[in-house]
């Protein structure tokens, strides 16, 4: 394999240097009489913003993106409920658009710009949309919370740029902000807690002082 | 502090913070991605290696053999561990089924090896390279198949399993109006957000846990159980749990995993539970057969009234205890209540979210929507007009509060229960046939033994410290609202610190209980610090007032913070209790509404409105509390219309252990939903005068729904969840 810390990764050279990787246990002890430990890590360079910030990392071409950003830069406030796309609970913002960055690897992200919950705001210098989630109680146990709220941000532009969802009774006329529009488009952050009433409360105040 | 009498006036009356709709004190962590939960505990201790459970593959038999050479071998493997490797390990005593099973397996997905590696990434790897064979043997997995081979459960928390007041039979055979009717709910998983998460670390032989978990002390008592070494060898720590709903009550194997992981890797470990393995790895909410009958004068009044339950569970387990609430709910002379379990090899059944209540009321708030239509009444009359103000096995017992039919009242007023046309299937809107149900809320309020201790330093700060857990039912919150009531301080002057074994033990989190137990105990600590401070003033404590920051006594004021200019001063004590809950029988109460439209030709049924009323004692935060409700109300909606856990009744496993493949509510299936909690203090419960809200507020939902469709569709599901293909051939023609 050629050391691809140079090379421009797009998903079709992944998907085969998975294969590669599934193959080995396949060959295992038989082939070799010295045999490499499966599960070698093929470590790739990969360097992207991160909240404003530019971090370069050597890591695992299995590591997806929300790994990247818990395990090895600590940024834990983006979650992992499910590993693999059903809960939202990890959606962070890339490029402009909200994402399950439990489905995308990190080495799929040369060049990108990453903003998770901790890059919205802070505690003492809140984002509108955090604010608005603690003053409507958009949340109890708060573990899909940083991906609602990075959701609801992304989302709320996501209208504003026309793009139609399921809910949207009129293709040819601009989206509108209504309750429809945020529980359709809402609907792959999942709440366990049943927060859902509140949260549209607060999106909704969040899209109208927007304008 | 013994709390055996009923509460007088006391400083929380005052009001000025406690019952207040105050922010959550952890909102801005939690907001920001600051809160930091059992996994992310990076700086707590170096050099963390992390853990990949494997899960058994059969339900039921023994491991023939396991390969782990090959695991062993892959690149960064620090550690394999089994059973065999594990040495001799206990059970905890709250645990039915071993956390690490081998060779002998109880259940699918039961935890036969965690891997250990220096990246997740190498631990998932090896963990796909062990080779397990099995022998497996035939198991139970099918309730209705089990029924009949159902016995008597002989466990203290099933007594009584029977119950029977005057003549049931009798009664029952002679009324002029009888329903006998029967009702299936299904398995239900809690599904919370966070995985069951843990890291441990030894320290020669002691052993630090951060974990998530609602109750620290049982966690601690059961780790030690399992593992065999003290208690005081070991801490738990939960600062942020991502929901639990039950599902962490109990010790679970990514504890027991992570504390083996780190003693055979000399290292650190954390594990997250994969979420494929949650629902069958962990427990569930066991599925129920009820058979309710209720008999009736022809004026409305019940004359008899029986419900029988049927649930499975491990050997050793216990029953749902689904008939519960109709022991209390509804009067009438002549009454039986009787639970049968039967062995079943699926997933450990548990307590979820108002166990018993939640499917109990499922069947019964259905029943008496039937019962109601049989007599030709109003079913919020038909309610009212049953309604008990004592105990109805034992009249000379009276409810400390009761204002159910207040619930239905309101509730009826503000829904505009008047418009809904008794007659189902007659209201239109488009294509949406439109209903209206109602149905009963109850639980009872349980009190526990809890203890926090509080300081009061120099600068005026106020840190309580209590191994209670905020599940997200907003303990942080209540906890400091009380604290700066009893003291006389603003929130911003209270610290609060949670979920630490190291701190006093509390009730914890679980069966609504926490947020009157664990208030009442700070109470019991502010109680006493106020005393020292008196004290240190040089005052009267009995004429204290505390407030503003400020201690006055008649025309002396000092500021709080100067009792402790020599030095921190701290309360501790514990809130325990006498026999007014034999004396009175504390429930907490309410009516749910809600409106639904069945599209008429997919027969496809969306939520349109809901509304609870609830009467639960002081609600101590407004606020957090109508979010318990409205929580609770969409976990409700959930087991009305999508949630069921798929047996493979050959194979014995939840089929849909995913989120993709057990549903759950999302925003989409959700409206605005309203709640209303009565102005009511109740005296009987704690110094607090506070009831709990969290679990109250499934009760009945699910039947509340129930009736809705019904009244949209004249269509009567009794087997939940109520999907489409349930309804659609007996709809009523477009």
């Amino acid at each position: 394999m050629p050391n691809p810390g140079d090379l421009e990764w797009n998903r079709r050279d992944l998907m085969v240097a998975a294969g590669t990787c599934a193959a080995l246990p396949v060959i295992g002890e038989g082939a070799y009489s010295q045999p490499t430990p499966v599960g070698t890590p093929v470590l790739n360079d990969v360097s992207f913003e991160v909240n404003g910030e530019q971090r370069t990392l050597a890591i695992d071409t299995r590591t997806t993106l929300l790994d990247a950003l818990r395990e090895h830069l600590h940024l834990t406030g983006t979650k992992k409920g499910c590993d693999h796309g059903q809960c939202g609970a990890c959606t962070v913002i890339v490029d402009g658009q909200r994402l399950n960055s439990c489905l995308t690897l990190a080495v799929m992200h040369q060049g990108s710009s990453v903003t998770t919950i901790e890059g919205l705001g802070t505690a003492d210098k809140l984002h509108p949309m955090q604010a608005a989630f603690i003053k409507h109680d958009g949340f109890q146990c708060g573990y899909c919370t940083p991906g609602q709220i990075c959701s609801g941000v992304a989302m709320l532009d996501e209208i504003k740029a026309g793009i139609p969802s399921h809910a949207t009774v009129d293709l040819t006329a601009a989206a509108a902000v209504t309750e429809a529009e945020i529980r359709e488009r809402m609907s792959g952050n999942i709440c366990r807690c049943g927060a859902y009433s509140n949260i549209v409360e607060a999106v909704t105040e969040v899209a109208g002082r927007q304008g | 502090m013994k709390f055996d009498i009923p509460a007088t006036q006391n400083p929380i009356d005052r009001q000025s913070i406690v019952g207040q709709p105050r922010d959550r004190v952890d909102g801005p962590l939690k907001v920001t991605g600051g809160a930091r939960y059992a996994y992310e505990q990076h700086d707590v201790v170096p050099n963390q290696a992390y853990g990949y459970v494997l899960g058994a593959t059969i339900a039921k038999g023994r491991i023939a053999s396991m390969d782990l050479k090959a695991a062993r071998a892959s690149a960064g493997v620090l550690a394999v561990v089994t059973a065999k490797e594990a040495g001799k390990l206990g059970k905890g005593k709250r645990n039915t089924a071993k956390l690490l099973g081998g060779p002998e397996i109880a259940h699918y997905h039961q935890a036969v090896a965690l891997v250990v590696a220096e990246t997740f990434e190498q631990a998932r790897a090896a963990a796909s390279l062990i080779r397990v064979e099995y022998a497996q043997t035939k198991g139970a997995f099918d309730l209705e198949a089990a029924k009949g081979r159902a016995i008597k459960p002989t466990g203290e928390d099933s007594s009584p399993a029977d119950t029977q007041v005057g003549d049931f039979a009798g009664a029952f055979a002679t009324a002029p109006v009888a329903l006998d009717q029967t009702y299936t709910t299904p398995d239900h998983s809690h599904a919370m957000m966070e995985p069951p998460a843990t890291l441990a670390a030894w320290d020669g032989d002691k052993l630090t846990l951060w974990t998530s978990n609602q109750m620290i002390d049982w966690g601690v008592g059961d780790l030690a159980q399992t593992l065999r070494i003290p208690k005081a060898n070991i801490r738990l720590v939960s600062p942020f749990i991502g929901g639990g709903f039950g599902g962490k009550l109990f010790l679970r194997a990514d504890a027991v995993l992570a504390g083996l992981g780190a003693r055979a890797a000399k290292r650190p470990v954390k594990i997250a539970l994969q979420r494929p393995l949650m629902f069958n790895n962990t427990t569930h909410r066991p599925a129920t057969i009820q058979r309710i009958r209720i008999g009736a004068d022809r004026d409305g009044r019940i004359t008899a009234i029986g419900h029988e339950s049927w649930s499975g569970d491990l050997p050793d387990g216990g029953p749902e205890l689904a008939v519960q609430q109709t022991r209390l709910l509804y009067a009438g002379a002549n009454r039986m209540t009787a639970m049968r379990l039967a062995v079943l090899d699926l997933p450990e059944g548990n307590a979820m979210r108002a166990p018993g209540e939640a499917p109990g009321l499922m069947a019964l708030e259905i029943a008496m929507d039937e019962m109601a239509e049989k007599l030709g009444m109003d079913p919020i009359a038909f309610r009212a007009l049953n309604d008990t103000q004592v105990d109805p096995e034992k009249p000379k017992r009276p409810f400390s509060m009761r204002r159910l039919n207040e619930c239905f009242k309101i509730g009826a007023e503000r829904f505009g229960w008047d418009r809904r046309l008794a007659r189902p299937g007659q209201s239109r809107d488009g294509r949406w046939l439109v209903g209206i149900g109602v149905a009963a809320a109850f639980r009872n309020n349980l009190v526990m033994k809890s203890a926090a201790r509080v300081r009061l330093d120099a600068h005026g700060t106020v840190t309580v410290e209590t191994d209670m857990t905020d599940i997200g039912t907003g303990s942080y919150t209540i906890i400091a609202q009380t604290a700066a009531e009893m003291l006389g301080v603003g929130l911003d002057k209270v610290v609060v610190r949670l979920g630490d074994s190291r701190f006093p033990v509390s009730a914890g989190s679980g069966g609504q209980w926490g947020a009157n137990s664990s208030t009442a105990g700070v109470y019991a600590a502010c109680v006493k610090l106020r005393e020292t401070v008196a004290q240190k003033l040089g005052i009267n404590s009995a004429e204290a007032v505390f407030a503003n920051g400020e201690v006055r006594a008649g025309n002396r004021s000092m500021p709080l913070a100067s009792a402790a200019e020599s030095g921190p001063v701290v309360g501790e004590d514990t809130i325990e209790y006498g026999d007014l809950d034999e004396t009175h029988q504390q429930s907490t109460f309410g009516a749910h509404f809600v409106e639904v439209g069945v599209d008429v030709a997919t027969a496809e049924t969306r939520i349109r409105r809901m509304l609870a009323v609830c009467s639960a004692g002081r609600i101590l935060n407004p606020k957090t509390a109508r979010s318990q409700v409205i929580g609770a109300m969409t976990m409700g909606v959930g087991a009305a219309l999508m949630e069921e856990l798929a047996v493979d009744t050959r194979r014995g496993f939840f089929v849909n252990h995913d989120l993709a493949g057990y549903e759950v509510p999302v925003h989409a299936d959700i409206p605005h939903q309203e709640v209303i909690f009565l102005e009511e203090t109740d005296p009987m419960s704690s110094p607090m005068k506070a009831k709990g809200v969290g679990e109250l507020g499934i009760c009945g939902v699910g039947a509340a729904v129930a009736n809705a469709i019904y009244n949209a569709t004249g269509v009567r599901v009794r087997n939940y969840p109520i999907t489409l293909d349930k309804l659609l051939e007996h709809m009523p023609s477009a």
